[in-house]
């Protein structure tokens, strides 16, 4: 059976205890999340978790089944990639030496990701796309010695003029 | 009016028909033990000899009603004694309030005596869980707390509250009864579908278990049965929902399930499964199980549909619901060559009953003598599989025992809890192995005079772990003989119950009529052969071609 790589948007009520509900879900049945993300959502009486994670489609709808019985989940969704926008943010740490320095400004450009600090020996920097735009850009990043990385992970919506609630 | 936590904690209770609980006191329910005492003539409260007890009685209690069963106890190590009868209830389904204490809310998260996080700790093991920092929000808690855990697929859940939300005060009416949510009713389509696949079935078997009983579907199963000419066979949890003895029955399948009925099932074109969930212990190998049966799956948790086996057609709804149409809609059918296919069955499964086997004189022994409507619990093991296989159910409800989680020790609290529930006579069956883990209840017992029988098949030895060892360790027996010195007969006297030893199934059926004719607790020492096997048996991840039938098989 493939195993495919999907998404999964979760509404949660608001409350403390409520992503640790919802990740051991995940330990307890033995899976594995890739990324997860989670914050308010525009009822601020919810939680959006995105998550996303590989499985076969069995594995996906056990999960999915199984998410829906928590008392404190309201809505599952899966984000099909065809309706689906994917965003992920990153923030890289990368080393600058006036060697590199125009090498790395061109990168930089190439990938419209942003300089958010700048010093003689070190540049931070953002960028924001799908989880392959990033994955490009950390790659091109290596040659020029990373020092630290942080990611978001995936989130998702749909196009259209629908909210996921209320589909 | 305006009243404090505790009382709140009680009021909710009889507000919601609670008439009895279970539990154990201490630092952090002091409070709601006071309010118990006086209100003592409008609530019963049953003093367990430890929590683990407690919580077995409630899952007892509820198991024998169909009601909810309530436990209570303290913070810390009160908390965490409930936490193996919360797993065993969670794993069978079963409709349980526990309630915690805690310390006050200024002492949690600073490690104070008695300290524990209840709600983190049970948060794999319950429905759901709450801990109440508002006495404003504590008696809809609770009432939130009942109605999920009733409610769809029942199961546990536990309300922990802090000291000073129970001695804070609240606005307190009261309010009706919660009502269970209830399940959605079955399509049409769905109905329709099943229709189709039964008429198109030659050798129908309806397979039914834990969520049939919680239903209350086993008339229903059975008039459906009749109608489309099927067999019926049941796991572990259905047994007792339709009579042991009706024609289409063929008993337990499983690991350790009767041969016709097991047989019947991989031998089946069309399995209509009810409130199932195909543990392992049922299915074996599942890549090779019942392959040339099309499977409909019926249960109230949509999860449960396809998550071991693969379903044909899945149906997410209301089991009685579902089987009130379909019996409407079916078309009468026979299917003459499996019923002679299942007569042969049967006949070959008579062949293969072992003689002089006294653990199943025993068990036949009890259900001649006892009263119909009589509780059987049982504790985990070979004696359980023995009553499982040979125990001839009458009456629904009567049948207590450890499934999912398969746990030793269950059998005194359960017992105990499933009589006060009943008001009616219960006989355990437990082993020597199961009944040291818990013999404590057996004190209150006593105290309550609960009329309890108890039948000790003693061997000496943890025997379902010896029989593994036999079959499959090379009779390597480690740490399976007990070589206790325990004389269970004294041990009984000297708790205050009456006590009899047999050795043969004469002994025996004197003397357990003679327990059975007490008024309270008593005991039956009957000393079996340690090397008595449970069979059929079912190599654990085998397939049922392969099941091992006889002493001679199990030894080659």
């Amino acid at each position: 059976m493939d195993k495919n790589s999907f998404i999964i948007a979760i509404y949660v009520d608001n409350k403390s205890g409520v992503l640790t509900r919802v990740s051991s879900l995940f330990t307890r049945r033995g899976y594995n999340i890739d990324t997860l993300s989670v914050g308010e959502a525009e009822d601020p009486n919810f939680s959006r978790i995105t998550i996303s994670m590989r499985g076969t489609s069995e594995e996906r709808n056990q999960l999915i089944s199984q998410l829906k019985k928590l008392y404190n989940v309201k809505k599952v969704e899966v984000i099909s990639a065809e309706q689906g926008i994917r965003r992920e943010l990153l923030l890289v740490k990368v080393r600058n030496t006036p060697e590199t320095r125009a090498d790395l400004r061109d990168t930089v450009e190439v990938f419209k990701a942003k300089i958010i600090d700048y010093s003689a020996d070190a540049m931070c920097l953002e960028i924001t796309g799908d989880t392959s735009k990033v994955n490009a850009f950390l790659d091109n990043m290596k040659p020029f010695g990373i020092i630290e990385i942080c990611r978001t992970g995936i989130v998702a919506i749909e196009r259209g003029p629908e909210s996921l609630i209320n589909k | 009016m305006k009243l404090s936590g505790a009382e709140i904690v009680i009021e909710t209770l009889i507000e919601q028909n609670v008439k009895t609980i279970f539990g154990y006191p201490g630092g952090t329910v002091i409070d709601i033990y006071d309010q118990l005492y006086k209100k003592s003539d409008r609530i019963n409260h049953v003093l367990a000899a430890h929590e683990q007890g407690a919580a077995h009685a409630a899952d007892g209690y509820a198991r024998a009603t169909g009601e909810l069963g309530v436990v209570l106890a303290t913070s810390g190590p009160g908390a965490t004694n409930l936490v193996t009868g919360i797993a065993t209830a969670y794993l069978d389904s079963v409709p349980m309030l526990a309630i915690t204490g805690n310390v006050g809310t200024s002492m949690i998260g600073k490690d104070s005596f008695q300290e524990i996080d209840i709600t983190g700790v049970t948060l794999p093991i319950t429905k759901h869980n709450f801990i109440v920092t508002d006495v404003a929000d504590l008696a809809d808690t609770i009432r939130e707390a009942i109605r999920i855990a009733k409610s769809d697929r029942p199961g546990p859940v536990l309300v922990d509250i802090p000291k000073d939300v129970q001695n804070n005060k609240a606005e307190f009416s009261y309010k009706a009864p919660v009502a269970k949510s209830e399940p959605v009713p079955a399509s049409d389509d769905a109905v329709n579908k099943a229709c189709e696949m039964i008429a198109d079935s030659a050798r129908p078997y309806i397979y039914f278990g834990g969520g049939a009983t919680r239903a209350s579907a086993g008339a229903l199963i059975s008039e459906l049965a009749d109608k489309i000419d099927a067999v019926m066979g049941c796991s572990l949890m259905g047994l007792s929902e339709i009579p042991t003895k009706l024609d289409r029955f063929l008993g337990m399948q499983g690991m350790h399930g009767h041969y016709a009925s097991s047989k019947a099932m991989a031998k089946a074109d069309l399995i209509i499964s009810v409130g199932v969930r195909f543990s392992d212990r049922a299915t074996g190998n599942t890549a090779k199980f019942a392959t040339g049966a099309r499977k409909i799956h019926v249960d109230v948790d949509a999860a449960e549909l396809s998550k071991n086996i693969p379903a044909d057609l899945e149906v997410a709804c209301d089991i009685s619901d579902f089987l009130r149409k379909l019996i409407d809609k079916v078309d009468y059918k026979r299917n003459p060559n499996w019923m002679d296919k299942v007569a042969k069955l049967r006949e070959q499964e008579m062949e293969y009953e072992p003689d002089n086997h006294l653990p199943r004189e025993a068990i036949k022994a009890i259900a001649d003598i006892v009263d119909d409507d009589t509780e059987i619990a049982t504790d985990v093991g070979q004696h359980q599989m023995w009553t499982a296989q040979y125990y001839d159910f009458k009456k629904k409800r009567t049948w207590i025992s450890s499934g999912g989680l398969g746990t030793m020790g269950f059998g005194m609290g359960a017992a105990i809890g499933a009589s006060f529930g009943a008001g009616k006579k219960t006989v355990l069956v437990t082993g020597d192995g199961s009944f040291g883990m818990n013999l404590n209840e057996l004190a209150t017992a006593v105290t309550y005079n609960v009329p309890l029988t108890i039948v000790l098949l003693n061997n000496g030895v943890l025997g379902m772990v010896r029989q593994w060892q036999h079959i499959f360790y090379n009779d390597t027996f480690s740490n399976t003989t007990l070589s206790r010195k325990t004389d269970f007969v004294k041990f009984a006297e000297s708790f205050g119950a009456t006590a009899f030893k047999a050795e043969s199934i004469e002994e025996f059926k004197d003397v357990f009529a003679k327990a059975y004719a007490v008024e309270g607790p008593a005991l039956v020492d009957l000393r079996i052969d340690k090397d008595e096997l449970v069979l059929p048996m079912l190599k654990p991840g085998g397939s049922f071609d392969k099941l091992i039938l006889t002493r001679e098989e199990a030894e080659g």
